[in-house]
């Protein structure tokens, strides 16, 4: 497989094309045109962004303020390019559905932020935070991106010092750092169990800092429900009120969509509840590409459900694994006693186990399939919940692992363990009902994290131009699986860093032709959204949208969740497709457009989030290996772990919209091979 | 269990409300508040009623979106936020009073949500440190005591919910104040601007018609985070400073 000419670089590439074998999505897609990234570096990989920063045109700064950037989402990727964008001169509209940008959900992360600076002199850098990156992400990130994340994480830390972030310090009044999972170095850098909060604070207060300077206007309770695409080119947006239902026209010469992820298509996940995929699948039904749909990253240590009524799950950073040992009995007959009652011998430390120099810390989607196998086998622990058994009828299992800080108290003290973790300790104990320095906490998986988004370029650029993405909402750097504290890293990179370098490449072709309100494309990007909330309204059948986002939730993490197999997600696809059907005869949404209506904004979410429910089972169906955070039962080694097949999929999925005929999705796939240079392709191991 | 709930219904747009009273029964101990504000508005929509407004986002009591007037007190009667408070704190037959924030620097939009925009332009005022993207010195050149960068973290912690407010008898929002001026002046980037920010940042609390502390510390009791009352105190010193300085 490997390729005859040499890179740049002078390093063979380890992989130039990849063709497909397996077809297990025959008749549910059609092939498109492989997909080039028209803005891919060359040259020697650590060079490549520094000359990319060089080659890129230039604004004036005195052109700077004719020119208008519309931004999408408040959290770290889009307050972080709102407040840098402003600063620069150029005129920003930023717009997110909370009632404060401070709201966005990176202020929920908890455990840390990685940057290579090697603090501890403990054999890391640039290149080994790239390598952990990349090998992380299962070999199926984008190389040039993610060299460049590892070398702007240094930056980050730099910049949000600067701002006030109170990061955890030694006594000597220097910066702390931990560890986290797939890595063997200490290399991230906390703010208790806060840091997303202290982050975003610190990006907030930035973003605000502009709208006070006049460069920034920004729009809360205000969501995006169509892009303007003139003449091939995204030219604005449409948005609804969400206080008074006014449906209103931004133009704009470049759109950024930092929309964030779409866990919530499987109605119970961490995010936060109005967490939606709205922003980029308009987008993607306009002709932008959503790439790797299917990545959905399982995170291992979250409280476990409880219960029907539950409309979220709570994650508890996976820092605690650092103190923490997950266990669980060795006899199934001992998973009803209390911790404490079983004896020492009679524990299994499976993580320590199996994966003997990761220990506790190997990633997140080899902790959670060990936990989740752990329970198949009948050693779960906790209160037994109903499932359905696959075979069509019910069962009852114990979902929960043990992740016992009883060792790490005796050693380091109550009052260190409470420093350096309160707040996800008190949270526990405040969801449970049970003291966590008392009793082992209970964890077990829970969708968490998105590695799919709208496919862009190494500029963030998606195929449609002047529609940028950044954070979350796009595919680039994580690969199948994300690292932990790598998403703040993300965020914060391409929002102070990579975006206002790249973005103005585009700008730079500026001035651009005005666009009235009444061209054409606006006044019809307005009539679909019209057309839609009158839709929804008018139905007035039986079931609300809430019941429709529980089916599909169901069906999501049951046949698309942490193991996939071919005939199940064949499965999914037919019951969505149907679910789609009777949402658009049987929804009941009441009141009316024209004010605060809640249950109107959750209709127009739902229904989005089916229809992208069904092109991440597609996906999933077409992607016959295992990688990271997708994993088909059809595709492991003997020891059960993730069998990629890099001779059929090192490519990027990048789905074009193929339209709904008759309620039925047929996407367009376009590849993008990935292409190593710096970095060999191996299988992944922990051992 | 079953309850009985006395929720402030107001129309958005209408000068005045009223409490209306809903009877709700299978709720369970381990729903969240919220959880069971959900369960209330299912049953509403298929009774063809409309459904409470509320905010909410995180739901794991970070994101302080969530607000409610529980029973008289901001949250509830646990010292936490809406979304992390249980039903597990209330028995079999309770009768709850819900209702929005008290303030009327948070004008009500519909039912229970209120307009807490006045905190962005207090932040706005002189809240943030300034410093331009790029500029920025290598983290480790200032080296901050670690007791210093406890307490900046501390009182950082503050997520903005408003329930300082909603709390004190006079409807200030000294607490919210008090919070930024602690988190950024206990840190030695915070020093250039520390007396300009914090005339500014009062000047717009005042401007926007909070009312002045009079050191009652409800705000601190009801605070989720746990702010500590002396962040007032913080607050009150740097002020007199900046005015003794003639910022």
């Amino acid at each position: 497989m490997a390729s005859s000419t040499k890179d740049l670089s002078g390093l063979y590439a380890t992989n130039e094309a990849s063709v497909q074998k397996s077809d297990d999505a025959a008749g549910y897609y059609t092939l498109g045109e492989n997909v080039v990234d028209p803005s891919a570096p060359t040259g020697v990989i650590a060079d490549r962004w520094t000359n990319t920063k060089f080659t890129n045109a230039l604004v004036n700064p005195a052109n700077r303020r004719k020119l208008n950037v519309i931004i999408v989402g408040t959290g770290l990727a889009g307050g972080a390019a709102a407040a840098t964008l402003g600063e620069a001169g150029y005129n920003v509209k930023v717009f997110c559905y909370q009632d404060s940008p401070r709201r966005a959900h990176s202020i929920a992360a908890q455990g840390g932020i990685n940057a290579a600076k090697n603090y501890k002199e403990d054999g890391d850098s640039v290149y080994r935070l790239f390598y952990d990156t990349v090998k992380g992400g299962d070999y199926r990130a984008r190389e040039s991106n993610v060299y460049r994340l590892a070398q702007e994480s240094v930056n980050i830390i730099d910049q949000c010092v600067a701002q006030g972030v109170p990061f955890a310090r030694e006594y000597g009044g220097l910066l702390d750092n931990r560890s986290f999972g797939g890595v063997q170095v200490s290399r991230t850098f906390y703010a208790r169990g806060q840091t997303g909060q202290q982050l975003l604070l610190g990006a907030y207060q930035a973003l605000e800092r502009q709208v006070a300077a006049g460069t920034v206007e920004q729009f809360t309770r205000h969501e995006m429900l169509e892009v303007v695409i003139v003449d091939g080119k995204a030219r604005g947006i449409i948005t609804r009120d969400m206080v008074t239902g006014a449906i209103d026209t931004h133009t704009a010469d470049v759109v950024v969509l930092a929309s964030g992820g779409y866990s919530n298509v499987y109605y119970l996940s961490t995010n936060a509840m109005g967490s939606n995929v709205t922003a980029a699948w308009r987008a993607h039904r306009k002709g932008a590409y959503m790439a790797n749909p299917c990545y959905t990253q399982i995170h291992p240590t979250c409280i476990p459900v409880t219960g029907a009524h539950q409309s979220k799950l709570t994650l508890m950073s996976e820092s605690l694994r650092n103190d923490g040992r997950v266990w669980v009995p060795k006899k199934a007959e001992d998973c009803d006693k209390h911790p404490s009652d079983i004896a020492e011998d009679d524990r299994d430390y499976f993580l320590e186990r199996i994966y003997p120099s990761f220990g506790n810390l190997v990633p997140r989607d080899i902790a959670s399939r060990a936990a989740k196998y752990m329970c198949d086998e009948g050693r779960g622990v906790g209160p037994q919940i109903e499932e359905p058994d696959g075979q069509g009828g019910k069962r009852m299992m114990r979902r929960g692992v043990y992740l016992d800080l009883t060792a790490a108290i005796a050693r380091l003290g109550k009052d260190k363990i409470e420093e350096k973790y309160d707040n996800l300790l008190d949270m526990y104990a405040r969801i449970t009902g049970e003291d966590p320095y008392q009793v082992p906490m209970r964890i077990y998986p829970a969708v968490h994290y998105v590695m799919g988004g709208l496919w862009v370029g190494y500029d963030l650029q998606t195929n449609i131009e002047g529609l940028y993405c950044t954070g979350e909402a796009n595919f680039s750097d994580h690969g199948a699986n994300r690292l932990g504290a790598s998403a703040l890293m993300q965020g914060l990179s391409d929002g102070y860093f990579v975006l206002p370098n790249t973005i103005r490449d585009y700008l730079a072709k500026g001035p651009f032709e005005e666009i009235s309100e009444d061209h054409p494309a606006v006044l019809q990007a307005r009539q679909e959204v019209e057309e839609r909330v009158a839709k929804f309204l008018s139905i007035q059948g039986t079931q609300t949208a809430e019941s429709f986002h529980k089916q599909l939730g169901h069906i999501m993490w049951e046949y698309c969740g942490m193991e996939r197999t071919e005939e199940g997600l064949k499965t999914a696809i037919a019951k969505i497709r149907e679910l789609k059907r009777s949402f658009w005869s049987d929804l009941k949404v009441l009141g009316k457009g024209e004010e605060l209506n809640q249950d109107l904004e959750k209709a127009g979410r739902v229904i989005d989030f089916i229809e992208l429910g069904e092109l991440m089972c597609i996906d999933a169906l077409n992607r016959r290996e295992s990688c990271g955070g997708h994993f088909r039962a059809e595709s492991q080694t003997p020891e059960g772990e993730a069998l990629r097949h890099d001779d059929e999929f090192a490519y990027v999925a990048a789905w074009g919209w193929g339209g709904d005929e008759g309620g039925a999705q047929t996407p367009v796939l376009h590849k993008e091979d990935l292409i190593y240079t710096a970095i060999e392709m191996k299988q992944r191991s922990y051992k | 269990m079953k309850l009985t709930l006395k929720i402030w219904r107001q129309n958005q747009g209408a000068a005045t409300g009223a409490i209306k009273e809903y009877p709700i029964d299978g709720v369970s101990s381990d729903m969240s508040f919220l959880e069971m504000l959900d369960l209330l508005n299912e049953n509403l929509v298929h009774a063809g009623e409309e459904p409470v407004a509320f905010d909410s986002d995180c739901r794991e009591g970070i994101c302080g979106m969530c607000s409610l007037m529980i029973n008289g007190q901001a949250h509830g009667p646990e010292v936490t936020t809406t979304c992390q408070l249980h039903m597990r704190s209330f028995k079999d037959g309770d009768t709850i009073t819900i209702e929005p924030w008290r303030s009327s620097v948070f004008p009500i939009v519909k039912d229970l949500v209120v307009d807490r925009s006045a905190f962005d332009r207090i932040i706005q005022n002189g809240g943030y440190i300034s410093v331009n993207t790029g500029s920025a010195p290598e983290a480790n050149a200032a080296p901050v005591p670690r007791p210093k960068a406890q307490r900046s973290f501390n009182t950082a912690t503050c997520i903005g919910c408003g329930a300082c407010v909603a709390a004190c008898p006079n409807g200030s929002a000294s607490l919210f104040l008090g919070a930024k001026i602690t988190h950024l002046g206990e840190l030695p980037q915070g020093q250039p601007e520390r007396y300009e920010r914090v005339t500014s940042m009062v000047a717009q609390h005042d401007h926007e018609g909070f009312g002045g502390c009079t050191n009652i510390g409800e705000c601190a009791s009801a605070c989720p985070k746990e702010i500590p009352l002396d962040v007032i105190a913080q607050l009150n010193k740097d002020l007199r400073t900046a005015i003794k300085q003639g910022h």
